[in-house]
């Protein structure tokens, strides 16, 4: 069953969209990401054009990260103020990363550009993860209880100046960090259509020592903000955003979720990161292949001057 | 006899100076195509498609037609869009975009059917003369000082890159006489085809030399609701990215309220 898609005008299997959606979605309902860093690869994989990848990626992650905040909501673990100090830096970094996308497709870099910072984050976080996730498992199963935050101790970032409190996560912290975190997070989510989940929890967790419990809901918080704008940025300056393929992404997407939800309930919390590790690493390592193997056709083209 | 003659060869006279190309008969042969319709739309299902166009001879020489040798090519032009190609190449074991070549007026598609195989219709010189077939396309590079050898050479890559992808494409015996005079054109759309203003050319062959050319104008839309949304896109871009976000945000607190599980 084939759909014409307006925007990215190509044909495309509404199932593979459909299941590509509630895979995505199983996934990211188990492990409390957006599942962003997954689906536009995905995308790009199935000959969708990187741009439009990017940008309907974006829209799509706002449908999983509203699911999730409404339950973060309900339990009370979401800081807003932190939430939105935030976002704050994201709205910045969303403006520069979509003017260095405009930049990069101009001069043909752009899916080179996209695919490097996909290896190298994923393959970054994926690795610390599964290191760290590997270490608890081997201390669980010597019969101690795994640490993952140590309270008290202080590293560097908590000497800077301009100092703030958050009441939610009990953190009297500066906020030239947060800020920082919050633009590279914008950054990222304009260039690579995440919404960053998976580098702002252990951000959160490890940098700032925020409470684990609160964390994954303002994480998600931020990023409903910041992947619309960069939806809205994408949408007014490249037209690269299709509603028809986020749409069918999303529905998929939110049903997946659920069922996902449910899933990781049934697995422990070191198993879930290992599991989450190795699947962040795997999709690192198939862009990776993509990058050093030659390509099957040398030439590419591309429309000058879209609309 | 002889007085009905003579006029038929004062006729022949007068037009062996008018028209050099109908010189071995008195025939004045034109072409003609027409289209079922102006406006082909592309709707949700579109996987590509076959188009048909019909044409006629006219004041044909039912001699030389009933000998096959009449032929006709038929082209579907797409709109010109400048368009650049660009070659990856390695560096430090990382395949990269490096050189690249622009230019400009690159026709989006071009659909050739054809009555026979190319080189049984007429001479390759005739061909580039005509500017006819893929192969013969003006490519206007933007940067014209640039080595002929690079620009011939990207010049080769977007056409293989046109035919990979279905946008150039040629049907040999898609054009079909259904009668002495009557003739039937399949054109393959891609399913990349490009919205715009199409050009359907017709060029008429007689022992293989080019006798007459015709066009008409076809118009490919996007259907209803799939030209809505481009067109809002593209003209409301504010409005519909907003769209987009409270589309994405319905959809999470619908998925919530329908698919709770706490």
């Amino acid at each position: 069953m084939s759909i014409y898609l307006p925007i990215a005008e190509i044909s495309v299997n509404i199932l593979v969209l459909l299941a590509m959606g509630a895979a995505v979605g199983f996934l990211s309902g188990m492990f409390g990401v957006g599942g962003g860093f997954l689906i536009t690869p995905l995308l790009i994989f199935y000959n969708i054009p990187p741009a439009i990848a990017v940008a309907t990626g974006a829209n799509q992650v706002i449908a999983s990260s509203v699911s999730g905040v409404l339950s973060h909501m309900k339990r009370g673990t979401l800081d807003f103020k932190l939430g939105g100090v935030l976002l704050a830096g994201g709205v910045v970094g969303s403006t520069v990363g979509i003017y260095v996308f405009g930049l990069l497709r101009e001069i043909g870099q752009l899916d080179l550009f996209i695919s490097l910072l996909y290896v190298v984050l994923l393959g970054t976080v994926g690795g610390l993860m599964l290191l760290e996730s590997i270490n608890a498992l081997r201390a669980t199963r010597g019969g101690a209880a795994p640490v993952l935050k140590k309270s008290g101790q202080h590293n560097w970032i908590h000497r800077l100046p301009l100092k703030m409190r958050f009441r939610a996560s009990k953190l009297f912290v500066s906020v030239i960090p947060v800020l920082g975190l919050g633009a590279a997070i914008g950054f990222l989510s304009s260039i690579m259509g995440v919404g960053g989940g998976f580098i702002m929890v252990p951000a959160l967790i490890y940098l700032l020592k925020v409470p684990t419990n609160v964390v994954i809901g303002t994480s998600l918080f931020q990023i409903i903000f910041t992947s619309a704008y960069t939806t809205l940025v994408h949408a007014t300056t490249n037209q690269t955003v299709d509603v028809m393929l986020a749409f069918i992404l999303m529905v998929g997407g939110v049903a997946g979720a659920q069922y996902g939800a449910r899933a990781g309930q049934k697995l422990r919390g070191e198993q879930l990161r290992a599991l989450l590790a190795a699947l962040v690493l795997a999709v690192a390592i198939r862009l990776a292949i993509d990058l050093f193997v030659t390509p099957p056709n040398l030439y590419s083209l591309a429309a000058l001057g879209l609309s | 006899m002889a007085t009905r003659t003579l006029p038929g060869v004062l006729l022949f006279l007068m037009l062996l100076t008018a028209q050099p190309a109908a010189a071995q008969s008195p025939h004045q042969e034109n072409i003609q195509i027409g289209l079922s319709t102006d406006k082909v739309m592309i709707t949700a299902g579109f996987t590509g498609a076959d188009l048909t166009i019909f044409g006629a001879l006219e004041d044909a020489d039912p001699q030389i037609a009933r000998q096959g040798r009449y032929d006709v090519i038929v082209v579907l032009e797409g709109p010109a869009r400048p368009v650049v190609v660009r070659r990856k190449d390695r560096v430090l074991g990382v395949w990269i975009n490096l050189e690249s070549e622009t230019f400009e007026n690159v026709p989006v598609s071009y659909s050739v059917a054809t009555t026979r195989p190319f080189q049984d219709i007429t001479e390759p010189a005739s061909y580039k003369q005509l500017s006819l077939g893929a192969g013969n396309i003006f490519m206007q590079p933007a940067d014209e000082t640039q080595n002929p050898a690079t620009i011939a050479e990207f010049t080769t890559a977007l056409r293989e890159r046109k035919a990979a992808t279905g946008q150039y494409s040629e049907n040999v015996g898609g054009v079909q006489f259904l009668s002495q005079n009557l003739f039937r054109a399949t054109v393959r759309l891609a399913p990349s085809v490009p919205v715009g203003t199409h050009k359907a050319r017709a060029y008429l062959f007689k022992n293989g030399l080019f006798v007459k050319e015709s066009s008409a104008q076809l118009e490919i839309r996007k259907s209803g609701f799939e030209q809505s949304i481009f067109r809002a896109a593209h003209d409301y871009s504010f409005l519909y990215g907003f769209f987009a976000i409270c589309l994405a945000m319905i959809t999470g607190w619908l998925g919530r309220v329908i698919f709770r599980k706490d």
